[in-house]
């Protein structure tokens, strides 16, 4: 597996971290009151969606990088 | 008495399919995913074997562990720029990035460092209890990989240059296999991180 192969696993591991983390705070937002929390996981979704995008991006700017 | 001597090469073994430095790269990475492996299992065993076990939420800074979050899989995509910079024979971009990499390591190792701070001070050490046995255990095997990074990509920061003009593809090879390595370290966190913070 090449760094770029290995690399797509990874944001894609870490989009799933982040949409994760966002509705665990939620969940301890709602159970604790701590607004820190609820804050980082609202962060943590918006990243979510960030990661996606360039995932996306990389993608297809790496295409022509060499096999994945 | 022969001798077996495994030469560089640039283009992927046909028998293997890849170049012989990444297959090394990757068995390396084998051993690392047993010896990481075997304490997410003890970790596994530990938890199932008692009745009740404390959610790291409560004891351990969730704030902190999310920046240290940020700050890795910030920097693997430093680590790929930098060797995507030499892959399109931009040396100036693959130090810059390379650079940011180390830094964003060292920024995961000084937060770090607040957080045992923190936990030192309240009398929190691994003789503390079997959940900080294995919190520190796996938090400090993480860390001196981490540490193990920053060394090898420091030395390709300040060293590297006179490969770079003589071996290209090699130093580009060698960037790609210190980058898996990097990639790795980044991905135990991803999994350190909801296992002993979050559950």
């Amino acid at each position: 597996m090449s760094l770029r192969a290995f690399h797509i696993l990874f944001i894609v591991i870490s989009v799933f971290l982040a949409a994760g983390f966002g509705v665990w705070a939620v969940r301890h937002y709602q159970a604790t009151r701590d607004a820190l929390i609820f804050v980082l996981g609202a962060a943590s979704l918006v990243g979510s969606v960030l990661l996606a995008v360039y995932l996306v991006w990389f993608i297809s700017k790496t295409r022509k990088m060499g096999p994945s | 008495m022969s001798t077996a001597v495994i030469r560089y090469i640039d283009k992927p073994h046909p028998v293997t399919g890849v170049t012989n430095a990444k297959l090394g790269t990757w068995c390396f990475l084998a051993s690392e995913v047993m010896l990481f492996g075997a304490l997410f299992s003890a970790y596994v065993l530990l938890r199932t074997g008692v009745s009740e076990w404390p959610h790291g939420s409560q004891f351990l800074n969730v704030p902190l562990a999310t920046l240290n979050t940020l700050i890795l899989i910030t920097s693997s995509v430093t680590m790929v720029m930098s060797w995507a910079s030499l892959m399109l024979k931009q040396f100036g971009k693959y130090r810059l990035y390379l650079a940011i990499t180390i830094l964003l390591a060292l920024a995961f190792l000084v937060v770090k460092g607040f957080e045992y701070g923190h936990k030192f001070e309240h009398h929190h050490f691994p003789s503390t209890n079997t959940f900080y046995a294995i919190y520190f255990t796996l938090t400090g095997l993480h860390g001196l990989h981490v540490i193990g990074g920053v060394v090898v990509n420091a030395y390709f920061l300040f060293f590297g240059k006179r490969m770079w003009e003589t071996h290209p593809e090699q130093f580009a090879g060698r960037i790609e296999c210190a980058g898996l390595y990097w990639h790795f370290v980044d991905l135990v966190w991803i999994f350190l991180f909801p296992v002993l913070y979050l559950l």
